[in-house]
């Protein structure tokens, strides 16, 4: 399948709402017959992106073909694929046999072939004794199924589904997910896929595109997406992991929390700051003093039905995760080892906030809106790039005594500290601090005296 | 006992509000010229109601309150409903302000809106007759209209106008196969209400109907009281209209509960 043609092409995509940039210069292919899907937190951009494939938005610059052919312009009746609506979107007012057949009618296909097209798919979707009902009486589950016989009856070359299962309870949505695949395999067309669940996406795709902040974070297999993430991001997003700040001492050899460890990884230089992720099943108990490569005392642990997940404080502070078939007592010594192939190291994203600013006067300088003190002896109006540690950035309580306000929007714990994506109106600045926010926290950010540097 | 109270005292409000109508009802079904005396049971003015004899002019402005309740009422629902899509579709601030505007004509009283538009009239140099008082009634009618579309169009849901693009419809398909037949039941409800309003306004037209002779029911009784007496019909007249209105509004409200309880 992945030698096959590409039948979608976008190219340098981007889109704002407002000041708000909600898609960045996305370039994506997928190929005929793919199930590919768009994983992403919400807000990421992944909705925007298939309603413009859909033709119910328009992009401020870029190019969407679909066969070669270009697609923007061509408004979203005559585009030849259908879309699965979240909340499903039936026509309340016509039975399941109309609300099905509507697309057929108006395509004026002949009345006993839209029949027997509207019977068969009522079979592959298995609801063929429910024509006459009221789609209102009709369970959620029920009603997904008669949105994806709606949607397939069209025979589209491409069907978008916008988070077709968001709205189901587990069980059924474990169910739906597998009619989902089997109904892919058997009709061969392209699947679209919209979600935030990252284990949706892990069964379902042949491809996951991740997405964050309007941007694609990494294009790949499930396996690949999970085993080799390439930035923190991704790595917490997809499944359970550690990530923590590292050192690459040389090629394959890498040093975090305290310890140096042997990798499969190179091509990062010589002692650069990069990150680690290390997956919780991957962190090994041994009794032998020859394996073990550090100690650390046990925490907590709980039964997760299949495996045991346990939190420990390695010799050196850090906290990790760690998921095994067995069971160790709180307050018990173990020993640890982590194999080189399970240490995944990533770039860093960024080692420091870098900020553009204007002066205001000797003392102040303006980013990101708000007014910091910092000392400089430049002329008021000069543009100047400011750079602020991640340890240097004070976030406090009370959001209107600061001088700037923002939100918490991402937190991402790595062994000893907490690494916060906060989010202001003009941007985002990140931050490390031992404190515990929520995400979605009110904050007041200042930065500490003399932690600003200006670079130029 | 305490309900005893509770329950005489609701009936006892009840029948003070009812009271003129009752009265009116009661005296409809004796000849007395005079309203208030009593000469004996008989349905006369009900014979001479619906088989003429009474006064053209009191038929002719019947006749007239109806076509321009009805044509007012469906100018007002096109206009209502279209106006109520436009402004569903609006965002923010803008949706807001547009809403408040919607909602002045209701809250203004309406002797103001009758002279204004008056002076409007005039102002233009337009004969005023029965086209004008029809414009004055859709004026009036239009906004109630959109209030009442409006919740059916929340109620929507958001996608399914989407939902039949995808499918193959064109703009226009989609709005009377898919959102026309949504927000119907709204329609109708202000359809009727719009009949209602129009057919009982008094201030609106007596200053929009001009000096041709045009007159509705409410001016025709309003000129027939300061002449000196009412026509006796008028009392079978009322009656029948008071009954017509009654039977309506029992409909919005049957049809409202309905759609509450297909809600839940």
């Amino acid at each position: 399948m992945a030698k096959s043609e590409v039948i979608i092409n976008i190219e340098h995509l981007s889109k704002s709402f407002g000041d708000k940039k909600v898609l960045e210069d996305i370039n994506l292919y997928i190929n005929r017959g793919e199930f590919i899907t768009f994983l992403g937190p919400s807000g990421c951009g992944k909705t925007t992106l298939l309603r413009m494939i859909a033709g119910f938005l328009n992009p401020d610059s870029g190019r969407i073909t679909m066969d070669g052919k270009d697609l923007l312009g061509v408004p979203p009746h005559k585009r030849p694929l259908n879309t699965v609506f979240q909340r499903y979107a039936l026509f309340p007012h016509l039975d399941v046999y109309d609300n099905i057949a509507f697309g057929l009618k108006l395509a004026k296909v002949p009345e006993n072939e839209i029949e027997t097209r509207v019977r068969k798919i009522l079979k592959l979707v298995a609801m063929s004794d429910y024509e006459d009902r009221d789609v209102t009486t009709l369970s959620g589950g029920q009603q997904q199924r008669i949105a994806i016989a709606r949607a397939l009856v069209n025979r589209p070359k491409v069907l978008l589904l916008d988070e077709p299962l968001s709205a189901l309870d587990l069980k059924m949505r474990k169910d739906m997910q597998i009619e989902l695949k089997e109904m892919h395999q058997k009709l061969g067309i392209t699947f679209i896929y919209v979600t935030h669940d990252q284990e949706e996406a892990l069964t379902l795709s042949d491809t996951i595109v991740v997405m964050n902040e309007g941007k694609i974070q990494q294009i790949g297999t499930p396996a690949d997406i999970y085993n080799e993430p390439v930035n923190s991001f991704v790595a917490d997003f997809i499944g359970e992991s550690n990530i923590l700040n590292a050192t690459m001492i040389r090629d394959k050899e890498v040093n975090f929390i305290g310890h140096d460890f042997k990798c499969v990884d190179s091509g990062f230089g010589e002692n650069n700051p990069v990150d680690v992720v290390v997956r919780p099943e991957d962190i090994y108990f041994t009794e032998s003093e020859n394996k073990c490569q550090f100690t650390a005392t046990v925490k907590s642990c709980t039964f997760k039905g299949v495996h045991y997940e346990m939190f420990v404080e390695t010799d050196k502070g850090y906290e990790l995760m760690i998921q095994d078939y067995d069971a160790y007592d709180v307050g018990e010594k173990v020993m640890l080892y982590i194999k080189p192939q399970d240490i995944q190291v990533m770039k860093k994203e960024r080692t420091a906030n870098v900020l553009q600013g204007e002066v205001i006067d000797s003392e102040t300088i303006e980013i990101l809106g708000g007014k910091f003190p910092i000392p400089n002896e430049l002329e008021a109006g000069t543009e100047v790039t400011v750079e602020v540690p991640f340890d240097k950035v004070d976030l406090v309580d009370d959001a209107e005594s600061a001088v700037l306000e923002g939100e918490v929007y991402f937190i991402l714990y790595k062994g000893d500290r907490y690494h916060l994506t906060i989010k202001t109106d003009e941007g985002f600045l990140w931050v490390d601090t031992n404190d515990i926010w929520d995400k979605g926290d009110l904050v007041g950010i200042n930065f500490m005296e003399g932690g600003a540097r200006i670079v130029e | 006992m305490k309900k005893f109270f509770a329950q005489a005292y609701l009936w006892l409000l009840l029948l003070l509000l009812y009271s003129p109508i009752l009265i009116i009802a009661i005296f409809s079904f004796t000849e007395a010229k005079v309203l208030g005396n009593w000469t004996g049971f008989s349905l006369d003015l009900y014979r001479n109601l619906f088989e003429g004899g009474v006064s053209n002019a009191m038929l002719r402005s019947v006749e007239n309150t109806l076509t321009i309740g009805i044509l007012a009422a469906i100018l007002s629902t096109i206009l209502g409903s279209i106006a109520a899509i436009g402004i569903h579709n609006l965002k923010g601030r803008t949706r807001q302000a547009v809403t408040f505007v919607n909602d002045i004509p209701m809250l203004n009283p309406d002797i103001i809106t009758g002279i204004s538009l008056f002076l409007l009239f005039v102002g233009l140099g337009v004969t005023q007759g029965y086209t004008t008082v029809l414009l004055a009634h859709v004026t009036f009618c239009t906004p109630y209209v959109v209030l009442s579309v409006m919740p059916k169009l929340q109620q929507m849901n958001p996608n399914i106008y989407e939902a039949a693009l995808d499918l193959g419809a064109t703009p226009s398909q989609a709005l009377w196969k898919v959102i026309v037949p949504q927000i119907k039941p709204g329609m109708i409800s202000g359809f009727i209400l719009a009949f209602t309003l129009s057919i009982d306004d008094f201030a609106v037209t007596l200053f929009t109907k001009g000096n041709q002779g045009l007159e509705t029911l409410s001016t025709f009784i309003y000129a027939d009281a300061r002449k000196g007496g009412l026509t006796p019909e008028l009392r079978p007249l009322m009656t029948v209209v008071f009954l017509v209105v009654l039977i309506l509004l029992a409909v919005i409200n049957i049809r409202t509960m309905k759609s509450n309880k297909n809600k839940k």
